[in-house]
């Protein structure tokens, strides 16, 4: 049988999470060397034999034995997870505690208990998103960096600190005992949302790439929700904006391969399943006393969701959701969707008084949509000179291939509209 | 037809899951397809890198790996070819080359000469 797409990397996020809670934190190295041998041997096998039947019970119980003959062998030398201590010393305890370790509960517990782990205060955020993809999603430093569109020895440099201040946090986020679980669970949710964020906004060029980290982000996500004390309401609104935005994917892209503006997608493309997922997850949210970002950004996705025709927008809706996302998490980017919806509903020349209004907007002088923004307000104002110009500036900044192209026709159209003057 | 042994040499080095599955599916693909071809006498067998060797007349008995990485053998296939030639064409298609790997392409000495 032909082995799913990406087995191996989801594996290793499993794999190595539950090594590590065998081996302890302070282990981390070692636990990766077992997974880079265990996927050594699957590869050396089943080139020959053929994949097995079940080929994540094949890795999980290759990677238990050799976490036997590591823990035999060198339990004299090593320390290993502190909490388990003894359990481990005797032969009488090891097998038993070690195949419960392996069981599926067991598992997806380790995930959580890495995930959390992970999103460790003294790191920045940068720094838990590459680690949470590195140790959960099994990707190589090259792949993080071409997801993130950085250099290779950066993102090393990122992830290589990021394991130092993991492993001198001498033992894993404890879920069960007395860890502030819902104090972290904030820094994982945003960790989750902006792992999500690079895949569907990132500058990846390779959209391949992009749909993966979304496709992580949510599968992690998908986690919290399975837990009693992880599934809160913000976790269900995190899932339903996830939902909300991965259901329009299919549609940004046309058949050609061309980036389509949301007011342009076909939305007849656009995953139903998945935006009626989001729709529950969203109804699921709101329960409790807290508001937050996620839960504003899910509920904007849904009035989107909900327009058949991007002229049955209810944009009044959406401007009212703006303003409430800017007075709990105020951000340039959020400012500039706001001035965007507010030209939908009042018109172009409001739309570029509010551009023009927003407080730090030199931090988006390298996001070519702000500029683009600029430009199609200044184009449906009819001053077709000025938006050529803005739409010039943000083709000279574009991130890749796919931008600069949607901007190259945006340019175009104006050309055509601007009378010859020279 | 006549019998040829390729020895899988090296080739092993660290890389991302998701490489290493890339390069395992391009092994399925490219025995399946010399199979389809027939030129597969047996598909043959993955060697583990370690292992004893026993050597000279006191027996002595020493743990592997016996040679540097990049000459350890991982494994064997028996195939089916009409000269030493088409035996030796018919491994460039291996993704052990990707991998900075070799095939020693070897004639299976016959009873009959």
């Amino acid at each position: 049988m032909e082995p799913s797409d990406h087995l191996f990397r989801r594996e290793a996020g499993r794999m190595v999470a539950t090594l590590t809670r065998i081996f302890g934190v302070h282990n981390l190295a070692l636990a990766e060397d077992v997974v880079q041998d265990a996927f050594c041997r699957a590869l050396e096998v089943w080139k020959f034999r053929g994949v097995p039947e079940n080929p994540s019970a094949w890795l999980m119980a290759t990677a238990k034995n050799r976490a036997l003959d590591v823990v035999r062998r060198e339990r004299t030398a090593r320390t290993f997870a502190p909490e388990l201590g003894r359990l481990l010393e005797s032969e009488w305890t090891l097998v038993p505690v070690v195949e419960e370790l392996f069981g599926a509960t067991a598992i997806k517990d380790d995930q959580l208990r890495m995930m959390f782990s992970c999103c460790h205060p003294r790191l920045p955020e940068d720094a838990q998103v590459a680690l949470v993809l590195h140790i959960l999603c099994g990707f190589s430093v090259s792949e993080i960096a071409s997801a993130f569109v950085s250099s290779h020895p950066a993102i090393e440099k990122r992830i290589s600190r990021a394991k130092k201040v993991l492993a001198a946090s001498k033992r894993l986020f404890d879920i069960v005992g007395d860890d502030d679980f819902s104090g972290r669970l904030p820094a994982v949710q945003r960790a989750l949302y902006l792992l999500f964020n690079e895949g569907y906004h990132g500058a990846s060029p390779e959209s391949a790439v992009r749909a993966e980290l979304c496709q992580e982000a949510m599968r992690l996500t998908g986690l919290l929700l399975d837990h009693p004390l992880a599934a809160t309401p913000a976790t269900h609104a995190l899932a339903a904006l996830m939902c909300l935005h991965a259901a329009r994917s299919p549609a940004r892209v046309d058949s050609a391969g061309q980036l389509m503006s949301l007011f342009d997608q076909d939305r007849s493309r656009w995953d139903l399943r998945l935006a009626a997922e989001g729709q529950r997850l969203l109804d699921l949210s709101a329960t409790g006393t807290e508001l937050t970002e996620y839960h504003i950004e899910a509920a904007i996705a849904s009035v989107h969701a909900t327009a058949l025709h991007a002229e049955d927008t209810d944009w009044g809706k959406i401007v009212s959701l703006y303003n409430t996302l800017m007075a709990i998490r105020p951000s340039p980017v959020v400012a500039l969707n706001r001035a965007i919806a507010i030209a939908q509903l009042e018109g172009p020349e409001r739309g570029l008084e509010e551009i023009h209004a927003i407080a730090g907007s030199d931090r988006l002088a390298a996001y070519p949509f702000y500029f683009a923004a600029l430009a199609e307000l200044e184009l449906r104002s009819g001053r077709q000179q000025a938006a050529h110009e803005h739409f010039q500036t943000a083709l000279a900044i574009a991130r890749n291939p796919m931008e600069r192209q949607f901007l190259q026709r945006r340019v175009a159209a104006c050309t055509n509209l601007v009378p010859q003057t020279r | 037809m006549s019998e040829f042994v390729y020895l899988y040499r090296g080739g092993e080095a660290d890389r991302s899951p998701e490489a290493a599955q890339q390069i395992m599916q391009k092994w399925m693909t490219w025995l399946k397809d010399l199979g389809a071809k027939g030129h597969i006498k047996d598909q043959g067998q993955p060697l583990d890198r370690t292992g004893k060797l026993v050597k000279g007349k006191q027996k002595t008995v020493t743990d592997g790996p016996f040679a540097e990485t990049k000459d350890v053998i991982g494994g064997y296939t028996l195939i089916e070819a009409r000269d030493l030639d088409q035996a030796a064409e018919l491994s460039k298609g291996c993704p052990i080359f990707e991998v900075d790997g070799s095939v020693e392409v070897r004639p299976v000495m016959k009873m009959s000469m």
